[in-house]
């Protein structure tokens, strides 16, 4: 193998890099180990990007070619098998390195904001299975200052390290619910999770970094709506977290703001509502400027999918019934209205040439017409929840009103039973791409708000605490999904999408020390009794999930260990996310290049011109007679004034550029000094 | 042996019979219906069909036609034609004089025109304004939609008005032209509600108007302004998702729903996939749809390009004409329409240096008929019997003439067509019968058409020379509630019921009053600075528990727990729980 590599590299030096792999002629030897699909030591460093731009301070970052190069030639002497040291050989020079300059630099120490004692920031990891979203690997893991720092198989490491033993279990980058709401102020109230509680459930989850919705009130101003988030979080929240921005009314001044939040402010997503008429709803008109000036300013556009001006009439048609408990929720929005927005949301933005995030795909339907766009191109990207991942709107017809209540979210459930299957298996073949939880808990008494009238239950499950356990047990223990993809719809592109990774969403050197040790043979049964939200009730109640988190790591620290919580209020940091994510933007960029429209050079066209009363507003065009239809027609002034039919004979049919040869004996009008253009060009 | 078909006693209006004395057998025929064909002779008396069969006995001095074993077939039903739209003050080069003319030499014996009155206009007195002018001129039967401009209250009386004693069965409304004709999804629901109670059909112009008003923006902005810019800001998705959101719409509303010119693959395929789904909608192409595309728009020759503008375009895509006769071929679109609205190019030319001000609209009534029989029929994607049906049969049906219309069989009117599938003829503008300078199929081979046309029983048409009589057409009047659309809808119709629970009496949160009335969302009243009211849910956390799955789940409470129960009565909550 090492020779291989070897001649790879030979190779690369003589021949561009595009045709250095596939152009060497030279004998390549038969893989003695494992075959094709053993682990290949050392590839995973190929894929650890230049992190010069992410790491603070760590100067012995090297760029992935010239680490190959050197550990290529230096594996050539050792015999290498399958626990192969090769790239090991070289490591411990690397990490030296690093560890030097943190001992020396205090650049190492600004990005542990809040960690006072930076003793207990190291932590190695032995004997665990990395698993990325592109491969899984067994080596060992360093992590200092919040970093990860080494990768390999024996490390050489400084003493008094915290050691976790593995064991072998999967070593998983930490999740990222990329859809919450704590903390949400609603009527005056607020949801009962706030950042602490809801980051511990997070946490507790194996997720170590959300991004929360900030929900401006329409009218008011989105910076201190994202001020106000912003203080809240910081205050409390124990892991990361990121922002996305609602965009809840639309004029200039939101259009600074947006551009504001983007450039200064490290929001790079932007979520637009085609539901709750005469509140957040936008028209298309203003969805379609949105997403313009997103595209523009490499914003990803999210939308809530779901016909708001058809859920207006069928909850007046259901009060109208009598219709006042929570089936109606259901029964006003069925899943059709979804899947209809979805696919206006996909046609504008295809229009505009915006990548599109549909933000709670809760429906089959919905979700075909996702992977339909996706299979005709379209950049769009669709995000189930926790709870259309692992139940269903039947009990929309509970006889409980709190239990019915509790499944209150928009859009809804769906009543079909088969849908989580469905959904996770779209999630499992790609056509969905993300997860969020869209956790927005309400205790029972203020569900109870809307118990005399269904459109007044406050929106919103829970689910971010179930999240993984929940994809695990029912995609990866069913078969349908890999650990690999496991961690691309839990993590990694949830990063990719909000441009953070690979600081966040891999395992690799110099990517944030959020890691879970995931156990994948425990099972637990899901109650409120034991969950860590405050709200009293769990949709997800009485549910037995196999899959969980070990111990969760985030920012390098152990905060969950054998069941016991050591999270700390305050510690969690805002991730500022930049604009236009290759993975969404990539081939925006490219279809830009492409999409230029020409006009056809065609000389002025100078025939006759029928009158005609012109418009007394400008209009878009259309038939609009200010006169009486009565009127006399018009067209016999001009009836025989030139023809555009061809030799009647034999002619095949015509081509754009077709001559129409004007017959004998007809007048044509000619304007006043010139030619007939229209005759001289055709 | 005297081999009836069918049966039908009749008794419908009957304008006044222009042609009583016209008794006429036509022999040796092939009778072909959109069920079957068969080999029979058929003679007419009166305008109708009488006898049906072989070896007829039939009256003395009766004119016989000779079939000669070719195909006699109901006479074409166009369902789409606009012969009378007022655009900016002008109107139409063809009216109903020379319209009517052209489709009789197709082989079309009935039209059905869209009455549009602009916004503001009173729907009757437009209707009765058609009406006038059609009898004054139309060579054939001929019926009525009416285009509903604006909706609002007062249109509803009309509609009524016009669905009960005016024989209107179909209205057309607009997804685009936004602020002139263009409907919001409300109006659309409403609208939809209403005329489903009335049980007309419901024709819907599908594209979206709030993004092509953008778009069109954008493009002018860009310089283009010739020909051209117009399928550029109304690319085919456009008009895919309002087909898309008009089928959900009639989903909703239990309604069917009429896709009037399906001009592209993408929305011919929206349609085909939600009639899998079960939806009622109808699909209509037209002529230019199915026998050109919209390469043309790019051509150097303005007054060409123009010529090929209607709404919705033309499809760039060339492989669009094979497609849509492939789906209607099988039958996922129903029928053919003309969208024949003939604008000079001098009318055109209001639009010479902005294409949003060039009159829409394309020829076709004409063409129609051989344009299907060329590229579906004599292609092997269609046999003579769907023929039928998408030229005459499913459009009576569609709009209850059938079996009047769109049959041939003992009681029908005696609208025929002897048809000639091996007519070659090469389309030009020239020898056309309508009054265009151009036409949009110009130089176009076409195989097949009609050898004698047949209206109310009189030969109108015969081996190229047209002999017809301005005013004989009739208005047909219409019926509510075609069983074609209607009867799925009607079993549909079930009423949802509530869950029947008992009323909840846990603790409620207190809600400031809101000064108006919101949707369900999220809102924050107070500012978020502003004191937060203490967390409740310590108050209630123990309260009761959901615990438990199963729809009715039956799980003991948890002893230790405290129940809130209200004075005066058990708490209903945890008895149904």
């Amino acid at each position: 193998m090492a020779e291989r590599r070897g001649n790879w590299d030979k190779a690369e030096d003589d021949l561009p890099v595009y045709l250095a792999r596939p152009g060497t002629a030279d004998q390549v030897p038969r893989q003695k180990h494992g075959g094709l699909f053993c682990s290949v030591e050392g590839a995973y460093e190929s894929k650890t990007i230049d992190f010069d731009a992410l790491s603070v301070g760590q100067r012995g970052s090297r760029t992935p070619r010239t680490t190959k190069r050197d550990t290529g030639l230096e594996a050539r002497s050792p015999a290498s098998d399958c626990k192969s040291s090769s790239p090991r050989l070289e490591r411990p020079a690397a990490s030296r390195d690093s560890a030097r300059v943190e001992i020396r630099a205090a650049a190492g120490k600004e990005v542990l904001q809040n960690l006072p004692d930076e003793k207990s920031d190291r932590l190695l990891i032995k004997g665990g299975r990395i698993v990325n979203d592109d491969q899984s690997f067994c080596a060992d893991i360093y992590m200092e200052d919040g970093l990860i720092k080494q990768i390999g198989d024996n490390l050489i490491v400084p003493g008094g390290v915290k050691t976790i033993e593995a064991n072998g279990k999967m070593v998983i980058p930490g999740g990222i619910d990329i859809h919450t709401h704590f903390q949400m102020p609603y009527r005056g109230t607020t949801t009962v999770d706030d950042f602490t509680q809801g980051s511990k459930a997070a946490l507790a989850g194996g997720t170590t970094m959300i991004v929360d919705h900030v929900i401006p009130e329409p009218g008011s101003s989105l910076i201190e709506a994202y001020d106000q988030w912003r203080q809240w979080a910081d205050e409390k929240a124990c892991c990361d977290y990121s922002l996305h921005v609602d965009v809840t009314h639309w004029n200039d001044s939101v259009k600074q703001e947006v551009n504001t939040l983007i450039k200064d402010k490290g929001v790079n997503s932007f979520q637009v509502y085609m539901a709750y008429k005469d509140y957040y709803q936008m028209s298309n008109s203003e969805l379609y400027e949105i997403f313009t000036f997103l595209a523009e300013n490499g914003g990803i556009a999210q939308v809530h999918a779901e016909n708001g001006e058809i859920i207006a009439e069928e909850q007046a048609r259901m009060l109208q019934m009598g219709i006042t408990g929570p089936e109606g929720h259901v029964l006003s929005r069925p899943e059709e209205l979804e899947a209809e927005a979805v696919f206006r949301a996909i046609t504008i933005a295809s229009q505009t040439n915006c990548p599109l995030y549909v933000t709670r795909v809760m429906s089959k339907s919905a979700a075909d017409i996702i992977s339909q766009a996706r299979k005709k191109g379209n950049v769009v990207f669709g995000e189930p929840i926790t709870a259309s991942l692992g139940t269903d709107g039947t009990h929309y017809w509970s006889k409980n009103w709190a239990k019915a209540a509790s499944f209150v979210t928009s859009p809804p459930l769906s009543p079909d039973p088969t849908t989580p299957d469905y959904l996770n298996t779209l999630l499992a073949s790609g056509d969905l791409n993300v997860t969020g939880s869209a956790h927005c808990t309400f205790s029972v008494a203020q569900k109870a708000i809307g118990k005399d009238d269904f459109t007044q239950i406050p929106e919103g499950v829970n689910g971010v605490e179930e999240r993984m356990a929940l994809i695990w047990d029912k995609a990866v223990t069913s078969g349908k999904m890999d650990e690999n993809m496991f961690v691309a719809v839990t993590s990694t592109n949830a990063a990719k999408i909000l441009n953070l990774y690979p600081r966040k969403g891999r395992i690799a050197v110099g990517s944030d020390a959020d890691l879970v040790i995931w156990d994948s043979d425990s099972v637990h049964t899901i109650t409120a009794k034991t969950h860590n939200s405050a709200a009293e009730y769990n949709v997800f109640e009485g549910m037995e999930l196999r899959g969980a988190p070990l111990v969760v790591i985030c920012q390098g620290k152990i905060v969950l260990e054998d069941g016991t919580m050591h999270a700390t209020s305050g510690v969690g940091r805002f991730i500022p996310c930049s604009p236009f994510p290759d993975f969404a933007y990539k081939r925006v960029k490219a279809r830009k290049q492409l999409a230029v429209l020409r006009a056809v050079p065609r000389g002025m066209y100078d025939g006759p011109v029928s009158e005609f009363s012109p418009m007394s507003r400008g209009g878009t065009p259309s038939a609009s007679a200010r006169t009486s239809p009565t009127k006399q027609p018009v067209r016999n002034l001009h009836q025989s004034g030139f023809s555009l039919a061809g030799n009647p004979a034999p002619r095949g049919p015509p081509t754009p550029d077709d001559i129409p040869i004007r017959p004998a004996g007809r007048r044509i009008v000619v304007p006043p000094g010139g030619r007939s253009n229209i005759t001289s060009l055709s | 042996m005297l081999c009836c078909i069918q049966i039908f006693p009749f008794i419908g209006y009957r304008g006044p019979a222009l042609s009583k004395s016209e008794r006429l057998l036509i022999k040796g025929g092939r009778v072909v219906n959109d069920d079957q064909s068969l080999y029979a002779d058929v003679y007419i008396e009166d305008g109708l069909i009488k006898q049906v069969g072989e070896n007829l006995v039939v009256p003395g001095g009766v004119k016989v036609v000779e079939a000669k074993g070719q195909m006699v077939i109901p006479g074409g039903i166009d369902v789409n034609t606009c012969l009378m739209k007022p655009y900016l003050g002008t109107q139409p080069v063809d009216d109903f004089l020379q319209g009517t003319k052209a489709a009789l030499a197709g082989g079309t014996t009935m039209i059905i025109d869209h009455v549009t009155p602009q916004p503001g206009d009173s729907l009757l007195e437009a209707f009765e304004h058609w009406q006038e002018a059609a009898d004054r001129k139309a060579c054939c039967d001929y019926s009525l939609h009416v285009d509903i401009p604006q909706w609002h209250g007062g249109v509803k009386e009309e509609l009524e008005l016009l669905v009960q004693e005016k024989g209107i069965n179909s209205f057309q409304v607009y997804m685009a032209y936004k602020d002139v004709f263009q409907m919001t999804d409300t109006q659309l629901y409403e609208a939809f509600s209403f005329l489903k109670e009335l049980g007309a059909v419901v024709l819907v112009h599908a594209e979206n108007g709030d993004l092509i008003a953008q778009e069109q923006r954008k493009i002018l902005s860009m310089g283009i302004t010739g020909p051209e810019g117009h399928p550029l800001s109304r690319p085919e998705e456009l008009e895919a998702e309002a087909v898309f959101r008009a089928i959900t719409l009639g989903n909703r509303v239990n309604c069917p729903v009429y896709i009037t010119k399906v001009m592209s693959k993408s929305a011919a395929d929206t349609v085909t996939q939600a009639r899998r789904k079960g939806s009622v909608v109808f699909g209509e192409p037209i002529t230019a749809s199915l026998a050109t595309d919209g390469s043309h728009y790019w051509s150097k020759n303005w007054a060409k390009a123009a010529a090929y503008v209607t709404s919705p375009p033309l499809s760039p895509d060339p492989t669009t004409p094979d497609h849509l006769h492939t789906l209607l071929a099988c039958g996922d679109l129903q029928l053919v329409g003309s969208a024949h609205c003939a604008y000079s190019v001098s009318q055109k030319a209001i639009g010479k240096d902005d294409f949003t001000l060039i009159p829409e609209g394309t020829n076709g009534i004409e063409e129609r008929m051989g344009f299907v029989w060329d590229k579906a029929v004599a292609m092997g994607k269609m046999d003579e019997n769907q023929f039928v049906a998408v030229t005459s049969t499913n459009a009576a049906k569609i709009f209850n003439l059938y079996p009047r219309k769109g049959r041939i069989a003992v009681g029908s009117d005696a609208d025929i067509v002897i048809w000639d599938p091996d007519r070659i003829k090469t389309i030009t503008a020239k020898l056309q019968q309508s009054a265009l300078e151009y036409n949009i199929f110009e130089g176009l081979e076409c195989r097949g058409g009609p050898s004698l046309v047949l209206s109310q029983g009189r030969v109108v048409y015969e081996e190229g020379k047209l002999q017809v009589q301005q005013g004989a057409g009739r208005f047909i009047p219409r019926k509510p509630f075609p069983d074609y659309a209607y009867q799925r809808i009607k079993f549909r119709n079930q009423v949802q019921h509530g869950v029947s629970r008992g009323m909840y009496d846990g603790p409620v949160y207190d809600v400031p009053s809101t000064p108006k009335y919101i949707t369900p969302a999220p809102s924050a009243k107070t500012s978020p600075t502003s004191h937060q009211p203490p967390p409740i849910r310590n108050l209630h956390q123990s309260n009761f528990s959901l615990s438990g799955a199963q729809i009715d789940d039956n799980v003991p409470r948890r002893s230790g727990h405290r129940i809130v129960a209200p004075p005066g009565g058990r708490s209903n909550i945890t008895s149904l729980g």
